[in-house]
């Protein structure tokens, strides 16, 4: 299954972008490209909804932390939804669930960013 | 004991299909549904990294995978044709964060490691002048219908 990634921005500045699909070698970059573009486009504060994705590998968490990197450059940050335990089990093993924030729900992401603020 | 080898071009696009196969040989083989996913990933992260190898060095020869069913394991070995020492030599850390950014060099390649390291039951890195082999095993509990 190819990958899509659709992105909003809500009232508060917080862009969530949908990922639905695999994210393996071959379909990464367009995830990579689509971090790229938001950072370039002043989106510094990106929760990347993973509930509808598949698949993950290492190539993906390679993406994701790049991402990560280009928002704190910026003083911004990259955030997971993410509920589906063979998806978070990657995370567990490459020790990355103490470097991103992973929320069950995009509610609940905003909520705590609110809370933060 | 029953054998599937297969080999295909050095390119991403190919690192699907393998998972497709060897999905299929390791049910056919016995592993557990339950332990399906874990094979997937891990035999994934050996063809991605084989693939960027043979893309760097060789893009042009194939990257071989043989699956090996005995009575109660099931047996993946991924091949490239990169020489060991190359292939180490060219491993920048996750530290290279340029790199790692980019999500396609072998900082990504490191964390390919950790996960087959954390999914398969059994694994072995042979690194030698004629390539690197990636040998990973899981139980084959079930009756095998291959």
């Amino acid at each position: 299954m190819d990958l899509k990634v659709n992105d909003y921005t809500t009232d508060d500045g917080l862009t969530v972008i949908n990922v639905e699909g695999e994210i393996d070698v071959y379909t990464a970059p367009k995830l990579r490209e689509k971090l790229i573009d938001l950072v370039n486009k002043g989106k510094f504060h990106l929760l990347v909804d993973m509930e509808k994705v598949e698949f993950l590998d290492s190539t993906g968490l390679g993406v994701l932390v790049g991402g990560l990197k280009r928002v704190r450059a910026h003083d911004g940050s990259l955030e997971l939804v993410c509920t589906q335990e063979r998806i978070l089990k990657i995370f567990r093993i490459t020790g990355l669930t103490k470097v991103f924030g992973i929320h069950d729900t995009i509610a609940e992401a905003e909520e705590k960013r609110r809370g933060a603020r | 004991m029953a054998t599937v080898e297969l080999s295909f071009s050095a390119l991403p696009v190919h690192v699907r299909t393998a998972r497709l196969i060897v999905t299929a040989v390791a049910r056919r083989s016995g592993v557990a549904e339950t332990l399906l996913d874990e094979v997937r990933l891990a035999v994934g992260e050996a063809c991605s990294r084989a693939v960027e190898a043979h893309r760097r060095h060789c893009p042009d020869e194939p990257v071989r995978l043989e699956l090996v069913g005995t009575e109660h394991r099931f047996e993946v070995i991924v091949s490239d044709t990169v020489p060991g020492d190359d292939a180490a030599g060219g491993l920048p850390t996750i530290d290279d964060a340029e790199e790692f950014e980019y999500g396609l060099g072998e900082g990504t390649a490191e964390l390919g490691l950790a996960v087959i390291a954390g999914l398969a039951e059994d694994v072995d890195i042979e690194a030698t002048p004629k390539g690197v082999q990636i040998r990973m095993s899981w139980p084959a509990e079930a009756e095998a219908t291959i």
